[in-house]
């Protein structure tokens, strides 16, 4: 599997380190309650199927980054800086 | 049908005209009081047990293959009962002891070899552990034996003791573990479960869960809909998507484990042996076959096949500790699916909705899980209580953070286990 970093070009998958689900950029309010922080840290949909997971590019520029790919194939369609998103 | 020496003999010289199938291929019925969505060991072990020790035989058994055509057919058949955590500890040591009765109990040959677990340790502070460990196991009631280098340079000669990086310093050893054949153990449950009357249905998949006032009623499947009173989720593999379809998320991840087997080489190793400081374990096949693996490749897949940098992990760790591996050629490698729980431990519990059970999280310990597994479970769907061994495999415990299992120390964290 290859990923095709935004900064970096087109690199091989040993150069990323894996976190897991993009959900985790959407962290909830402090005081948000338990219920919710217990579905943020814990629950997932996991999906067989296309997903969107946070990949780490510790080998190269050291930017986090948002990889859609399919579970079942391991099909990767898009890589995106994590910061993108935040900042929209 | 009941197998026996003299039977095999007088099958063997009359043509092997007189063996009937193992069990029965049964259309479904439109309801049972039971049924268990998934036909693998966990699924099919449940429903003995819920036929041998409850007297339930109004059960339905829902694969949407062929039965035991998922992990159970793809691990690497290791039995053993060596955990340190309260909750994991006396489930495991529950399970081993249903293992040992295993055969006689199902008249089937499950090819149980009790060849003893050897954990490597290549430092003093991996001895302290393995010494922590041995404790935890004997105060359970299991075995083990610390062993120091010379005895196993003489267990295991072919081991490289040296290498300036890993010495070995010596082994915790687990003479009760070992493997069994992993198809056998699903066929064996098979046949006990449909002796009893359960319907084991194949080809059956389901596509709904459905529920009335937060109370399951049945399933829809592709052989048409199935009321039912109680309702089973034994899917490891496919754990969320089952769930999914009563509108549950769970506290799982899936990724991908991947096994090694070379060709078929005369007998070299007899027990089985952990590296201590990779992940790397092997065993040898009664075929003679190296059966060996590693670590997951660690991102979420259900691809049921890995990619290189886990091999290449798995195959540096065989050459670092056993430099003769070098010489077998691998025959194929595979992978299989794992329901990663946050703590790396199991979960067999009530769901928020009535009648609903949960049976997910093996990690990468479900082979060995089976007997247990399948008797908890089956004693929880009988009297809706959980059974003793297994009371601390809560689903709640991730929300509550009270008695968490993570046996590795690392946190209660996905991707950490």
């Amino acid at each position: 599997m290859r990923l095709t970093c935004p900064n970096c070009g087109d690199r091989d998958s040993r150069e990323f380190t894996y976190k897991g689900a993009a959900s985790m950029l959407d962290r909830p309010a402090p005081d948000a309650g338990a219920a919710i922080w217990h579905a943020y840290l814990h629950l997932r949909d996991n999906p067989a199927g296309q997903v969107e997971d946070l990949w780490y590019h510790g080998g190269g520029c050291g930017a986090w980054l948002i990889v859609t790919r399919d579970t079942i194939t391991h099909d990767v369609q898009a890589v995106q800086l994590a910061e993108a998103r935040n900042a929209g | 049908m009941r197998f026996s020496g003299l039977r095999i003999l007088k099958e063997g010289l009359t043509g092997n005209k007189g063996w009937s199938p193992h069990w029965r291929n049964p259309d479904p019925k439109t309801e049972y009081d039971i049924v268990i969505i998934g036909g693998g060991g966990h699924g099919l072990s449940t429903a003995y047990y819920l036929a041998k020790e409850h007297g339930l035989t109004n059960i339905a058994v829902l694969e949407r293959g062929y039965l035991g055509g998922g992990n159970i057919g793809r691990n690497t058949t290791i039995v053993r009962a060596n955990y340190y955590l309260p909750g994991n500890s006396e489930f495991y040591s529950h399970s081993l002891k249903l293992w040992e009765g295993l055969e006689q109990e199902l008249n089937y040959n499950v090819m149980h070899s009790q060849r003893g677990i050897i954990n490597l340790f290549h430092s003093d502070g991996q001895r302290d552990a393995a010494v922590r460990r041995g404790n935890a196991m004997q105060n359970q009631g299991d075995d083990a034996h610390l062993l120091g280098r010379d005895e196993l340079r003489k267990m295991l000669p072919f081991l490289n003791f040296d290498t300036a990086r890993f010495p070995i310093y010596g082994g915790l050893y687990h003479p009760r573990g070992g493997t069994a054949r992993h198809d056998a153990v699903a066929w064996g449950y098979a046949r006990g479960a449909d002796q009893r009357g359960v319907d084991l249905i194949q080809n059956c998949e389901v596509t709904g869960i459905d529920t009335t006032n937060g109370q399951v009623t049945g399933v829809q499947t592709t052989r048409g809909p199935i009321r039912a009173k109680k309702v089973a989720m034994v899917a490891a593999g496919r754990s969320s998507q089952v769930a999914q379809m009563a509108g549950l998320r769970l506290p799982i991840e899936s990724h991908i484990l991947q096994a090694y087997v070379t060709e078929g080489l005369k007998p070299i190793i007899d027990n089985v042996v952990t590296f201590g400081m990779s992940h790397f374990y092997i065993s040898q096949s009664d075929k003679g076959g190296l059966v060996f693996g590693g670590d997951l490749d660690f991102y979420a897949s259900y691809a049921a096949r890995g990619n290189l940098p886990g091999k290449e992990q798995v195959m540096e760790a065989a050459m670092t500790l056993m430099p003769a591996i070098g010489k077998a050629r691998v025959l194929r490698s595979w992978g299989g699916i794992m329901d990663m729980s946050p703590d790396g431990s199991p979960i067999i519990d009530h769901t928020p909705i009535g009648g609903l059970y949960l049976n997910t999280g093996w990690c990468y310990g479900g082979f060995k899980a089976v007997p247990a597994s399948g008797f908890a479970l089956a004693h929880l769907i009988a009297t809706d209580r959980p059974h003793a061994s297994a009371e601390k495999l809560r689903l709640d415990r991730f929300e509550t953070g009270i008695g968490l299992m993570d046996e590795e120390g690392t946190g209660a964290q996905h991707n950490l286990h």
